[in-house]
């Protein structure tokens, strides 16, 4: 791909970035802050493709490893993530909003 | 095998998937559901790489990947409330980590080209600062070592030579693709993310956890330029845009600028939270005397920090402002914006205790109030009721908006020790007129302070 096309998806990732977070309570920081390294864990992604490419084993001793720590960034980030909000579950939302949340808990 | 156009639409789905994530993490009413999308994009994700790429070892990666999720599922399902954040730093140094050794891996099959060298040089030295980095974190959230600042003599010189070092490394290997540069800048990386974060106050260390996160998001966007696969741009573009703002939201919350938190130690010499206890006097008393104060009061507010979350002490706190609240008395919670250790952890503590959501009261609603309290309950916090970050500008906190409640007629303080709170500062709030102090766990503390106010 040629570099002017990834300098574009850069560029309008950045500002997407910037402008979905741009209004967060104090309350969620944590929550988003756990959200979004769970989704850093795509890397796993590039470490598959290394791993699948692998010539040596050497090679693929690193990139299996790549795998391993990327799926634990992965599969935990987003379990963890669910059990902070889980416990946001629980609370009767704020007046006026008859938000009919979780059944659970 | 699917077709370009295909793989390129799912990860399309994908990005989509991960963006709607983050916007529906910072809204309390979709956040779970924001998760929930985003581990489906994630998902689709995995799907398509199996599906549009020729890979050998096949086998194998399913193995490392289901021996991965053997290890994290049971780690995230049972971890204690109190120890979240550590968790989140050890899942995000290891996405750094796996960033780095990605881009390591693809070195030589890239080494002539050289946009993709300098995002090789970028990945392996901003993924190692992050892996490491997030392992000291770990290591001070978990108390494997001193929460306090740790600045030793001669500190900002060899900061300074190992940045130095790093960035020649990273230009050595720039300018000639040498497998050799890559393992020096691995090594000085590794060691330039265990110096930045040392001298980092305990309190500040979410801000630091959030900082090395938008940092990992950068070099998984940088491995997304050396692989060429947009959806590793896209989502880690989206992860340190959004980690960056996320990072100096967190800091004003505090009252911090992010320089101040990396850089602060060594700016005020003596500032590094002394370790020295006083020995002036306090007036700690029983828990009947804390009942009698409490039971005769108009107006409670109680502040409830860290000590309540590690003793658990939530429901007999929840208990304890029931029965005040039976008796006619007003009880309020003030609730500092970091109070705990991760920004809204009393808020998800009380919660679960089934504290009514209209007697939580942010700080600034809070605050004008503590002057017709009649007595402010700390329970278990220390730093975020400090006059220190008003009044002494030397002090590590210095500039942290904090809960006011030395100007309650009555102070009461829950404390397990005289030990100074997570910034490693003393309290002078502790030995004022005012003061009473009870020590104890805070469940036991409270259990007893119930009982007797239960008896009056």
């Amino acid at each position: 791909m040629d570099a002017i096309t990834l300098l574009t998806f850069f560029v309008l990732s950045v500002f997407v970035g910037f402008e979905v977070v741009s209004k967060v309570s104090s309350t969620l920081h944590t929550p988003l802050m756990s959200g979004a390294n769970a989704i850093h864990g795509i890397i796993l992604v590039g470490a598959v493709i290394v791993a699948g490419q692998a010539e040596s084993i050497p090679v693929l001793v690193v990139a299996l490893i790549a795998v391993l720590l990327a799926t634990v960034n992965l599969v935990g980030g987003f379990v963890v993530t669910d059990r902070m909000l889980e416990m946001f579950g629980g609370r009767k939302p704020a007046p006026a909003s008859s938000a009919k949340k979780e059944e659970s808990n | 095998m699917l077709t370009p156009e295909w793989t390129a639409l799912l990860y399309l789905i994908a990005a989509v998937c991960f963006i709607l994530a983050l916007k529906g993490l910072s809204s309390p009413k979709s956040a779970r559901r924001g998760n929930l999308i985003g581990a489906f994009g994630a998902l689709v994700a995995m799907v398509v790489v199996f599906l549009s790429t020729e890979l050998d070892n096949i086998a194998l990666i399913l193995g490392t990947i289901a021996l991965g999720t053997v290890i994290a599922v049971p780690a995230s399902r049972l971890v204690k409330m109190t120890q979240m954040p550590q968790l989140v730093a050890l899942f995000n140094g290891v996405g750094g980590g796996a960033a780095a050794l990605v881009a390591l891996l693809e070195l030589p099959l890239v080494a002539d080209e050289l946009g993709a060298v300098i995002a090789v040089a970028f990945t392996v030295l901003v993924g190692a600062v992050s892996f490491s980095g997030s392992a000291i974190t770990f290591a001070k959230l978990q108390e494997l070592m001193p929460t306090r600042p740790i600045v030793f003599p001669g500190a900002p010189i060899v900061i300074s030579l190992v940045a130095l070092g790093s960035l020649a490394s990273a230009v050595w290997l720039v300018l000639t693709g040498d497998a050799v540069a890559s393992y020096v800048l691995l090594a000085l990386g590794t060691a330039l993310g265990v110096l930045i974060v040392l001298p980092v106050g305990g309190a500040d260390v979410p801000i630091v956890i959030s900082l090395l996160n938008a940092f990992t998001g950068l070099t998984v966007a940088a491995s997304g330029l050396v692989l060429g696969n947009t959806l590793l741009l896209v989502a880690g573009t989206l992860v340190g845009a959004s980690g960056t703002i996320l990072t100096r939201a967190m800091a004003s919350a505090m009252g911090r600028s992010v320089a101040g938190i990396l850089f602060g130690a060594f700016r005020g010499g003596s500032t590094a939270g002394s370790t020295a206890q006083s020995d002036r006097p306090v007036r700690s008393s029983s828990a009947e005397d804390v009942a009698i104060l409490l039971g005769y009061a108009q107006r409670v507010i109680v502040v409830p920090g860290y000590g309540l979350a590690v003793a658990q002490a939530q429901h007999t706190m929840a208990e304890l402002a029931a029965t005040l609240e039976s008796k006619g008395i007003e009880v309020v919670f003030g609730i500092h914006p970091v109070a705990g250790r991760m920004p809204g952890h009393m808020n998800v503590l009380l919660a679960e205790a089934n504290v009514p959501y209209e007697v939580l009261s942010e700080m600034d609603e809070v605050n004008p109030q503590f002057k017709n309290a009649d007595v402010a309950l700390v329970v278990g916090a220390n730093d975020v009721v400090n006059p220190a970050a008003k009044t002494s500008p030397g002090s590590p906190i210095f500039g942290m908006p904090i809960l006011d409640v030395a100007s309650a007629r009555q102070v009461v303080f829950l404390k397990r020790s005289m030990r100074p709170g997570f910034a490693g500062i003393e309290n002078d709030l502790l030995f004022e007129p005012q003061t009473t102090l009870l020590f104890g766990d805070a469940k036991d503390s409270l259990t007893k302070v119930l009982t007797a106010v239960k008896n009056l």
